[in-house]
């Protein structure tokens, strides 16, 4: 404790986190960062104060910030990380907050923190059945408008469209959009039992689930899901 | 301009000259299987180099680490294994075919360096998990740095360079780097973070020139979370929009893009906001065409437009296919396979001019 403060807890354990000790060097508050940051442009959003923030290593600030809305606008693109002149990488200790707060079940606190949800159900658990982030089939129409109609022909007609272009589509053995094999699936499963990333799986899922009840749902449930897919109450002005 | 050229000269790094180990990309073979064709096509029967297609390589699982489901320990181990493979196939040279993954291995390779006892992890890790050895590769490039590599061997066999037949002047061509591959590690990419040279590199010895405009370092705005989850894609576009608005005043006659993201996303965006408010950014009233690296080289060599799979895209090419002075099929642009009928999509704003859109609400 220093002048009454909680101090340390949740630094000592972002330091743990490489990309944490690799992002946060001494930062002097110029906001060089802020001025290239897409997020800035977009949220009500500012690197610079986030890395100010966690700098101070005070418990109850850095909480805060694991359960707020700001830690998940970033869009790790990085434009923040060759222009400081400090050597920082906000992004960098975004990513190290953002695994904290999964880890301690903060992030569904925030609307934008229960999105990890949806998250780990397509992307995550699309790497698990098919080998990719992505596939055809996960970029859905119906949930993808933006994608237009030269995007919906090409799923309607997927066989067509891809087999004109590459004989392996959905098929064993070397080319693009290949199935891959069963053994391959098998060692990416147990990295991920390995890793970690099972387990960070598994914690989304429960944190999710109590919260999905706290919020009047029965668990969380596709309808939980899909509300958090698609709920967004941010006022960016 | 000196420190124009200098700084130039000090990102030239090293890229291998035979013998790849071809690490596909996602949103690469989704958006743009032909692009995916193209460039082993390029390497494997114009210029006579060995690249190797390993069926059993994944995803780096890139998406959803930059999403924060997938934790650091487990795509190291996921990247760890990609090498194995690559050292057991008999390969020492990675090349990544997408912006995210060329970034994450810089990443980690970097990692390793400097923490070395999260490359031990990994060694562990890879081991209880599939049984393999981490082997270090001796250089990790990016497909475009290949192409780049190459510019003027492509440049020899060109049937077709970007130049506007009509007029003869250069076409006139926005490049985007796309973050991931420069600003991470400024001196894993050719020319570094402030003077990208990879795609202007291969724009001039094709004989097109590059337009500089304001925003032309800004992120196209994937943002990941940004885009995938539907409630954030306001970032996305608004993203896509200020690069848009701030290259249309140079009359671009198309984009070319690094990154296959990137790509999609300059392409998509075109579509929605001139749904949503009928706005175009072609000079023609339309679109601006959005191409891939390997589509521009394929153009170049001859290559049917509809073989490199540019069908794929919202924003039609053909305006810039006439520029060019290629020939072509307007007829079997959406067939399937063996020359199959399989209808085709329907209209938009973006393709037919912003004109004919105000006319109709006129009406
Ligand atoms: S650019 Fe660097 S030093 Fe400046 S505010 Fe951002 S993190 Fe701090
Ligand atoms: S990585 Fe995040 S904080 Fe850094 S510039 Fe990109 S959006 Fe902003
Ligand atoms: S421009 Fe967009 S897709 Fe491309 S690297 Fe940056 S964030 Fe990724």
């Amino acid at each position: 404790m220093f002048f009454g403060f909680a101090m340390d807890k949740y630094y000592d354990m972002l330091l743990e986190d490489v990309r944490f000790r690799e992002g946060l060097k001494a930062c002097m508050n110029c906001g060089v960062c802020t001025g290239v940051c897409p997020a800035a442009e977009f949220y009500d959003y500012d690197p610079r104060q986030i890395v100010s923030i966690v700098q101070t290593r005070n418990d109850d600030a850095i909480e805060e910030l694991l359960r707020s809305e700001r830690i998940w606008y970033c869009g790790e693109c990085m434009s923040c990380r060759p222009r400081c002149p400090r050597g920082n990488t906000p992004g960098y200790v975004i990513q190290a907050l953002r695994t904290l707060s999964q880890k301690l079940g903060f992030f569904v606190e925030s609307e934008k923190g229960r999105q990890q949800l949806c998250l780990k159900r397509s992307i995550g658990e699309n790497i698990l059945r098919t080998g990719y982030c992505l596939t055809p089939q996960l970029v859905r129409p119906e949930t993808h408008p933006e994608q237009g109609p030269v995007w919906r022909w090409i799923v309607a007609n997927d066989r067509e469209v891809y087999g004109r272009l590459t004989p392996s589509y959905d098929r064993e053995g070397a080319g693009a959009l290949r199935r891959i094999d069963r053994q391959s699936l098998e060692e990416l499963d147990r990295i991920f039992e390995v890793s970690g990333g099972r387990r960070m799986f598994d914690l989304i899922e429960k944190h999710s689930d109590r919260k999905a009840r706290e919020m009047g749902y029965d668990g969380a449930d596709e309808r939980y899901a899909a509300d958090t897919f698609s709920r967004n109450t941010t006022r960016n002005d | 301009m000196a420190g124009r050229g200098a700084s130039w000269s000090e990102y030239q790094k090293q890229i291998a000259d035979d013998h790849y180990y071809y690490a596909r990309s996602c949103i690469r073979q989704n958006f743009f299987p032909g692009s995916e064709r193209a460039f082993l096509r390029i390497l494997g029967e114009e210029l006579g180099r060995d690249i190797c297609d390993d069926p059993r390589h994944t995803s780096c699982t890139g998406i959803g680490y930059h999403s924060d489901i997938v934790p650091l320990e487990t795509i190291m181990t996921v990247v760890a294994r990609q090498f194995a493979l690559m050292a057991e196939a008999g390969y020492e040279h990675l090349v990544t075919s997408c912006i995210t993954s060329f970034g994450i291995y810089n990443e980690i390779l970097n990692t390793w360096e400097e923490f070395p006892e999260t490359e031990e992890r990994t060694r562990r890790y890879l081991k209880e998990a599939t049984g393999r050895e981490l082997v270090l590769p001796k250089s990790v490039s990016h497909t475009s740095d290949v192409v780049y590599h190459f510019r003027e061997q492509i440049a020899a066999r060109a049937r077709r360079r970007l130049v506007n037949v009509q007029t003869g002047e250069p076409l006139r061509v926005v490049e985007h780097i796309g973050c991931h591959y420069a600003k991470i590690f400024p001196k894993s990419g050719i020319g570094g973070a402030e003077f990208p040279y990879v795609l202007a590199g291969m724009i001039e010895s094709w004989g097109g020139t590059c337009i500089d405009y304001p925003e032309r370092r800004h992120c196209c705005g994937f943002g990941f979370r940004n885009y995938l989850v539907q409630a954030n894609r306001g970032y996305s576009i608004a993203n896509s929009h200020k690069k848009l608005e701030s290259m249309a005043p140079y009359k671009p006659d198309f984009i070319v893009a690094n990154c296959p993201g990137c790509s999609m996303f300059l392409d998509k965006w075109q579509y929605a906001i001139a749904e949503m408010e009928g706005t175009t950014y072609g000079a023609d009233g339309r679109g601006i065409p959005v191409l891939t690296y390997e589509e521009m080289a394929g153009l170049v060599l001859g290559y049917d437009p509809w073989e490199l799979g540019m069908q794929f895209h919202q924003v039609d090419v053909e305006p810039l296919l006439r520029k060019m002075g290629v020939e072509f099929d307007p007829a079997a642009k959406y067939l399937g396979r063996d020359g199959k009928y399989i209808g085709r999509p329907e209209a938009a704003v973006v393709n037919s001019g912003p004109d004919k859109r105000v006319y109709r609400i006129r009406e």
